[in-house]
């Protein structure tokens, strides 16, 4: 009965979702405010890469609030699952192709990730990306060797200050030109590392306290005791 | 209605990630599941959005000279999704973190079971008798019914 229910209202819900975009018309979406941007962006903000323009230019009051999300799901996950006894037993290792393989990937995936966040500007890519292809650096590292924890007092040690700093370019913004978060320092030359003002700066911010708030969800969860025991 | 085309074929595929994640939120029975659901269910929403911002042969919202060259796809979409995915995330450690917790606590992530051990558990630490339920009847058994088999009372 309940599974004959909930398939019903499923099949409703699939209906209308698909009736609704059938009346749409495909490929040619009525995009008021996405035309503005697209032709205003590149002269008011400079940045090569719109969506980052958009992310942290336009919108860069909703990215504060998604960043604010964030922290609280981590905080949240560090109070549902406490602190580790300083005896319980770890998990074991995870072995020499997977060590070996962490070691060889970490580099990489911090270049990357480092890479992806510098250049978030200018190429697919910013922030959020990149502070998640950081955190896999150590997701990568904890899995291969779940008896070297990660040090929590650093990970939110850097959590805080880019959090503190993006928030501060924001006020100094609205000190300097009167608009929370407006871009400030000129534009430069679109397409170089160092132009569209702030918004580097603010995407550093955002890919550290991405990388560091998921690393940190992942120290953990992976330092969480599997058992009572 | 849309006929059999590429965009009936987005349109199905992601309709139908949030479909099976809403079957599977109400009909599963183990609370991994679940947010494994969420998580199909999720994908397809964030499908949705991105096929809200398509264009016919539109690039990507990145210029790569001072002016555009080509007609571009729609960019707030993208960055609602970006973020979306994101936050996802989050919310799935969130997610996992009560679970590791639920499992410690119970020893199960089924929810008949873990509804069972709850309430045995909230009747012992009020200190009243547990409720009676369809698994575990209070009282007497009641008799068979006259002149049914015995394998059939027992099942």
């Amino acid at each position: 009965m309940r599974n004959l229910a909930s398939l019903l209202f499923t099949a409703g819900l699939a209906f209308l979702l698909l009736v609704i975009a059938s009346q749409l018309d495909f490929g040619n979406p009525p995009m008021r405010v996405g035309e503005a941007i697209l032709s205003e962006a590149p002269a008011e903000v400079g940045a090569a890469n719109i969506v980052t323009a958009v992310l942290l230019g336009y919108r860069g009051f909703d990215t504060l609030g998604e960043l604010s999300i964030l922290f609280a799901a981590a905080t949240a996950v560090g109070m549902v699952l406490g602190r580790r006894r300083a005896d319980a037993p770890h998990d074991p290792p995870g072995g020499f192709i997977l060590s070996a393989g962490a070691d060889l990937l970490f580099p990489l995936l911090l270049v990357v990730g480092l890479y992806v966040v510098v250049h978030g500007h200018l190429t697919p890519g910013g922030g959020f990306q990149g502070g998640v292809i950081l955190a896999a650096a150590f997701f990568v590292a904890v899995l291969a060797r779940p008896e070297r924890s990660l040090n929590h007092m650093a990970i939110s040690l850097i959590e805080g200050l880019s959090g503190a700093s993006f928030i501060l370019i924001g006020l100094w913004a609205l000190v300097e030109d009167g608009a929370f978060l407006q871009p400030l320092l000129g534009r430069g030359t679109m397409g170089e590392l160092l132009s569209a003002g702030t918004l580097p700066l603010l995407s550093a911010a955002v890919g550290l306290k991405v990388g560091s708030e998921l690393a940190g969800l992942m120290a953990h969860l992976s330092d969480t005791e599997a058992s009572d025991g | 209605m849309i006929g059999f085309s590429l965009e009936t074929v987005l349109y199905v595929g992601a309709i139908g990630l949030v479909a099976i994640g809403a079957v599977g939120l109400v009909m599963s029975n183990h609370l991994f599941r679940m947010v494994l659901a969420l998580v199909i269910a999720e994908a397809g929403v964030n499908l949705l959005l991105v096929l809200a911002g398509f264009r016919g042969d539109a690039v990507a919202p990145i210029l790569t000279g001072p002016e555009a060259s080509a007609v571009m796809v729609d960019p707030v979409p993208q960055v609602l999704v970006l973020t979306a995915i994101v936050i996802g995330v989050g919310v799935q450690a969130l997610a996992v973190g009560v679970l590791l917790r639920v499992y410690r606590a119970y020893g199960t992530l089924d929810v008949r079971e873990l509804r069972l051990r709850m309430e045995l558990d909230i009747a012992e630490s009020a200190g009243i008798e547990p409720p009676g339920s369809q698994h575990a009847p209070a009282g007497e058994r009641p008799l068979p019914p006259a002149g049914a088999p015995a394998e059939e009372v027992k099942s």
